[in-house]
């Protein structure tokens, strides 16, 4: 009876583990495996990637060749056709099915080559032929390049065709070569190694060494260890140009420099002598630019220190012209400090001439003059009126003077008993006798009657 | 064995380049900066005349009957070039 332990979990896998489990294990195991046999039941669908069977006379294994990678095939498999896979295996854990990843696919034949190629690269990579440091420095003037390649073929056209156009001349020797076919390989090294014996004369300095576009098969010496072996051991710089752009050959990982194409490896010629020509242009002209401006500059220096160089004579000169300018400031300002004193001393009498005492005298004198004459013209006029008023006087003193009335006709009348003057005709009487009083002497007369008059004159 | 013409050219284009970049400095007398200019002119003119002395010339070899190489106008060879046709 079978016993199971159910309580011991760790003894008892789900299928799911299962299936991790084996995924890990077979992926760990095989992560990068060569695999020949024959396709069976090819089918594309729709999203590109290749589904087909692999197998031989016993077995078979499903397969899948994604897109990404089946894109770059150069030939397009089918069933029946026998291939050699690069691959991994993955195992699709929903259906519990293993399966090859194909990496890379190549006709069997050309499959074989290709693990070849894997084992030399490996191999020459292990000893450092690869390695970057090694490479030597490609001229900056290429101008005698050895080309190593068919005389007959389009690698050697394409360079000469290209060169033909450059604006500066290359020289460019044909080292010619069978690049395909069994003794090819031998040919291209023996002639990388000649093209050094013999470059004492020739002075190469550059090695193009190439194909045109080919076949796997007919590129393939470039991928012989004699000619990677030859290619590294060069003195000269070697420049690869195998075939097409997708083309990689062992060759181009030993060489200094590899180009897609021999045309491209006579463009980079050309362009290497363009940059050669325009860096030597340029440093050139940067050192005349330079030097000109440096020699401009001291000249200018020059200029400028002449110019602040005087002849004595010129100074001598020139302290007398300052002599003269400072004489000739002198005198004028002199002159002018003379006028302006002129000037003010104009003023200053002109003042002093109008507060002349002279003038003040005899202003005074005139003034005590007319005072004087005012004096005596008031001194009369008071004596005048003192005399009008004296005469007024007079007159009126003469004219109360009786006498003065007398002397025009009066009379004056008095009663001579008693001497009382008559003034009216009631103060006598008829026969009275009175006195008239003449202004010359005196009437006794007698009075005959006294009555009253209208007109009434005594005497 | 004289020097490679790369070579040459190589050493002669890094001292002018040497040379231009002292001159940019600035700092130097002026008889070393015209020291400096006429080395540079002078190694300028070099390269000039070596890159005139350079001729567009195309030539193949061929192996002479003591096995040693010998070349010849491609020109030539191309007329009567062989059926080897390789692509």
């Amino acid at each position: 009876m079978l016993q199971l332990n159910l309580g011991d979990e760790s003894g008892i896998l789900t299928v799911s583990k299962l299936n991790q489990q084996v995924k890990t294990l077979l992926e760990e195991k095989f992560p990068f495996v060569w695999v020949k046999g024959e396709i069976s039941n090819f089918r594309v669908p729709s999203s590109g990637h290749f589904y087909f069977t692999l197998k031989d006379a016993q077995s078979q294994i499903n397969a899948v060749f994604f897109r990404a990678r089946n894109r770059f095939l150069r030939f397009l498999p089918e069933s029946g056709m026998q291939v050699i896979c690069q691959a991994r295996i993955s195992v699709y854990e929903p259906r519990g099915e293993y399966q090859l990843i194909v990496e890379v696919m190549e006709p069997l034949g050309v499959g074989e080559l290709q693990l070849a190629f894997e084992a030399l690269k490996k191999k020459l990579s292990a000893e450092g032929l690869f390695d970057p440091a090694r490479r030597k420095a490609l001229p900056l003037c290429p101008q005698n390049i050895c080309v190593i390649t068919s005389k007959s073929g389009a690698a050697i056209r394409d360079i000469l065709k290209v060169l033909e156009k450059s604006p500066y001349p290359v020289s460019v020797t044909l080292f010619p070569v069978a690049v395909q076919g069994p003794g090819a390989r031998f040919e291209i090294a023996e002639a990388i190694e000649s093209a050094n014996m013999l470059t004492w004369r020739y002075e190469w300095d550059l090695l193009i060494v190439g194909r045109g576009g080919g076949s796997l098969e007919d590129l393939w010496a470039f991928n012989e260890e004699v000619v990677v072996r030859a290619i590294c051991a060069s003195s000269i710089p070697v420049i690869s140009a195998v075939g097409h752009e997708i083309d990689f050959t062992i060759a181009d990982m030993a060489a200094d420099f590899r180009t897609p194409t021999p045309t491209a490896a006579a463009e980079w010629v050309v362009k290497r002598l363009e940059q050669f020509h325009r860096e030597l242009h340029g440093g050139r002209d940067r050192m005349v630019q330079v030097m000109k401006g440096r020699i401009e500059n001291i000249g200018l220096r020059l200029k400028y220190l002449e110019s602040r160089i005087t002849h004595p004579k010129r100074r001598l000169e020139n302290m007398r012209l300052t002599l003269d300018d400072r004489l000739e400031r002198l005198t004028l300002a002199v002159r002018r400090s003379i006028e302006t004193m002129r000037v003010s001393h104009g003023h200053l009498s002109g003042r002093l001439l109008y507060l002349k005492p002279d003038a003040h005298i005899r202003r005074c004198r005139a003034e005590l003059d007319r005072l004087c004459k005012e004096l005596v013209l008031h001194h009369h006029r008071i004596l005048d009126g003192l005399r009008l008023r004296l005469e007024h006087n007079i007159s009126r003193l003469e004219a109360m003077n009786p006498l003065s009335v007398l002397m025009r006709g009066y009379s004056i009348t008095s009663r001579v008993s008693d001497r009382k003057i008559i003034r009216s005709f009631t103060d006598t009487r008829p026969g009275d006798r009175v006195y008239v009083q003449l202004a010359y002497g005196l009437l006794e007369c007698l009075v005959e009657r006294a009555e009253e008059i209208q007109t009434e004159k005594e005497g | 064995m004289a020097k490679k013409k790369s070579d040459l050219f190589e050493e002669a284009l890094k001292k002018l380049q040497d040379l231009v970049e002292k001159l940019e400095k600035g700092d130097l007398p002026l008889e070393e900066a015209m020291e400096c200019f006429s080395e540079g002119i002078r190694i300028s003119q070099f390269c000039h005349n070596k890159l005139e002395e350079a001729e567009k010339k195309v030539e193949l070899l061929l192996k002479d009957q003591q096995g040693g190489w010998a070349s010849a106008p491609f020109e030539a060879a191309r007329a009567n070039s062989d059926d080897q046709e390789n692509r």
